[in-house]
């Protein structure tokens, strides 16, 4: 392993271990159910910036993979009852063939109309959703309850081990996209992004480049799907829902794109939000869009690309040079 | 999947009217609704992803007016231009920021603005679903037509958005204006070198888009029920639609809209529970045939 591989591993190691001691600290409920919400919306939303950040589409139809994720779990427990660590994998595979498909699709695309096809194929998947009632139990969700057999001496009924598992989950998941955006594919996509056309003429593959990371995204947030339909014991057609990737969107924007752990801040940030405005307001959607509207509007770039802008530019006055100017919405 | 009564359907004229005709209401709501989103990519180079919540208000307009008046005519002209002035305060203060901005910012506003107005009809007029009701003028007998029934008001629908079809065509291809809008489609930078306001161009065209997505509102009001979320399906199929026929182009979207129309209307006998799917069908087959749309010209 290299220096900086083995640096992220000991990061997410120590991070596992802050979150495996936390339950010990306090015995908070609440606590232990936010951090199993952010690891699901954390992984969907960081799975999304492989594409928006460091890939240059801008999903707007991901949350078809959450919603798959938790579908295709929540299923095939039901319906087999096979052991969670192989339902888990299948549903990463169901997941990624899917996306596939999809992908093969909309990543020739430009921009905006990758944003909407990608938009139409997630509300296709919602209609089927909707429609499949045999199957998914249409607008009422995938009702029930999800089995959860233990395995390895792992009882997910029991929610402070769930929290475990969703924590390992999430800090294996970063670590594997930390891994992919560091590896030789990963500045392959940056390139890819910034300049399509050198890209090719440098022998890059553009459209297995892109196709390869939408299918790795989709993979991702369905392991947020999993962790989500395991939390809620079900699965639900708003998982599917437009206002979930429009929610992702929003994720990623609020931490920002130019930091790997951008998205998880962010998820961070709109979960309290979400709870304040639930817990205060009647009207959820006035208050969210009107946030919205300020972020997007007034600071123009994610909370912590802004805070990293603003410390490296007063390193470098510290140094009597003009703050540099960062290229906005990019990743480095 | 029930093929038997697509056939039977097919095989009947008094059913194929029937059918044909919900297929071009759906379709010439959907064209209104769609040419206002062309016209806007096609110039701004925005997709107004809020476009659909100007469509609600439209009917929730209509329905307002109406009650309050009685008079269907006060209540289209009022959706109308209503929504045409809330639009232009919209692209005032929003949209005009993020024009030429990156499609993060673009989305997430719009996103910002479905959020706040289904909040805001929510508030002004309640959650549950509501219904206009059939104006006095069109409660008349329905039509025979060869067998089929069609209720009056389905003609007018259709003949009123056929006129708009033809009455927004001819505009832009033969007055200043929509000479004007054409080239700005291509090159807006050089039209404002030319001495034209196109800051004001562009709020105009806005408002224009939403001035016909409020008048389909006010046509959709008493055949559709009335609900916060109903702008958001008719903006994907909207979206549809502008894909298929091509992204700026208005007989593209005339096509689009009577083609998905159909679609829906016959799709429903023969595949009630995959209806959508076959519109979306539709639309990966022509972005893999013609990734520009059937009317498309340049890629887009």
């Amino acid at each position: 392993m290299t220096r900086p591989a083995l640096r992220d591993a000991a990061l997410a190691l120590a991070g596992f271990l802050v979150l495996a001691i936390l339950p010990l600290i306090t015995s908070s409920s609440a606590l232990i159910d936010f951090v199993i919400r952010c690891a699901a919306l954390g992984l969907f939303a960081t799975s999304l910036n492989l594409l928006v950040g460091y890939g240059g589409m801008v999903s707007f139809g991901h949350g078809l993979f959450f919603g798959m994720g938790a579908y295709s779990f929540g299923i095939l427990m039901q319906r087999t009852g096979m052991p969670i660590p192989l339902a888990v994998l299948l549903t990463l595979c169901i997941s990624a063939l899917v996306a596939l498909v999809v992908g093969a699709i909309c990543v020739r695309l430009k921009e905006i109309y990758f944003a909407f096809v990608t938009l139409a194929f997630q509300m296709l998947v919602h209609s089927m959703i909707i429609a499949w009632v045999p199957v998914t139990g249409g607008d009422q969700g995938l009702r029930g309850g999800i089995p959860r057999p233990a395995f390895l001496g792992i009882n997910l009924s029991d929610q402070k081990q769930l929290y475990l598992f969703s924590a390992a989950l999430l800090v294996l998941g970063l670590l594997a996209m930390r891994h992919i955006v560091s590896s030789p594919f990963g500045y392959a996509l940056r390139m890819v992004r910034d300049n399509a056309t050198r890209a090719g003429f440098l022998g890059i593959n553009v459209y297995r480049t892109r196709l390869t990371a939408f299918v790795l995204a989709g993979a991702f947030a369905s392991l947020g799907g999993v962790i989500m339909s395991l939390f809620v014991s079900g699965a639900y057609p708003e998982f599917a829902f437009w206002t979930m990737s429009g929610e992702a969107v929003f994720i990623v924007m609020l931490g920002g794109t130019a930091n790997f752990l951008g998205p998880l801040v962010g998820t961070g940030i709109l979960l309290l939000l979400n709870d304040f405005v639930t817990r205060t307001a009647e009207h959820h959607g006035l208050v969210l869009g009107s946030v919205i509207l300020l972020f997007a509007l007034g600071l123009r770039k994610g909370l912590l690309d802004f805070v990293m802008e603003w410390l490296a530019a007063r390193r470098t006055r510290d140094a009597a040079t003009p703050a540099p100017v960062a290229v906005k919405g990019t990743s480095t | 999947m029930d093929l038997n009564a697509l056939t039977d359907c097919l095989s009947s004229s008094s059913c194929l009217v029937t059918q044909a005709t919900s297929g071009f209401i759906i379709g010439m709501l959907l064209f209104l609704v769609a040419v206002g989103l062309t016209l806007i990519f096609g110039v701004m180079k925005i997709v107004n992803f809020s476009h659909g919540a100007f469509y609600m208000i439209g009917a929730y307009l209509a329905m307002t007016v109406f009650q309050a008046t009685q008079s269907y005519a006060l209540a289209l002209l009022g959706a109308a231009v209503g929504t045409c002035l809330i639009g232009i305060v919209i692209e005032r203060f929003f949209m005009q920021r993020i024009y030429g901005g990156n499609v993060l910012m673009q989305l997430l506003v719009c996103y910002a603005l479905v959020l706040i107005l289904d909040d805001l009809v929510r508030i002004v007029w309640g959650p549950e679903f509501r219904a206009m009701g059939m104006p006095p003028a069109f409660q008349v007998p329905p039509l025979f037509i060869m067998g089929g029934v069609v209720p009056p008001f389905y003609l007018f629908l259709i003949a009123a958005a056929l006129l708009m079809a033809g009455v927004l065509g001819l505009a832009i291809a033969k007055t200043r204006i929509g000479k004007t809008i054409r080239a700005a489609a291509h090159n807006p930078a050089m039209v404002s070198v030319l001495g034209i306001n196109t800051g004001l161009l562009f709020t105009a065209l806005f408002a224009l888009g939403c001035l016909l997505a409020g008048l389909a509102g006010g046509l959709a009001a008493p055949v559709r029920s009335l609900t916060p979320g109903m702008g958001f399906s008719i903006l994907i199929e909207s979206f549809i639609v502008t894909v298929i026929g091509g992204m700026g182009s208005i007989m593209g979207a005339l096509v689009g809209a009577i083609l998905i129309g159909l679609i829906r209307a016959f799709g429903a006998l023969g595949f009630p529970l995959f209806t959508e799917a076959l519109m979306y069908l539709c639309m990966a087959l022509v972005l893999i045939v013609k990734p520009t749309g059937l009317f498309g010209r340049e890629a887009a």
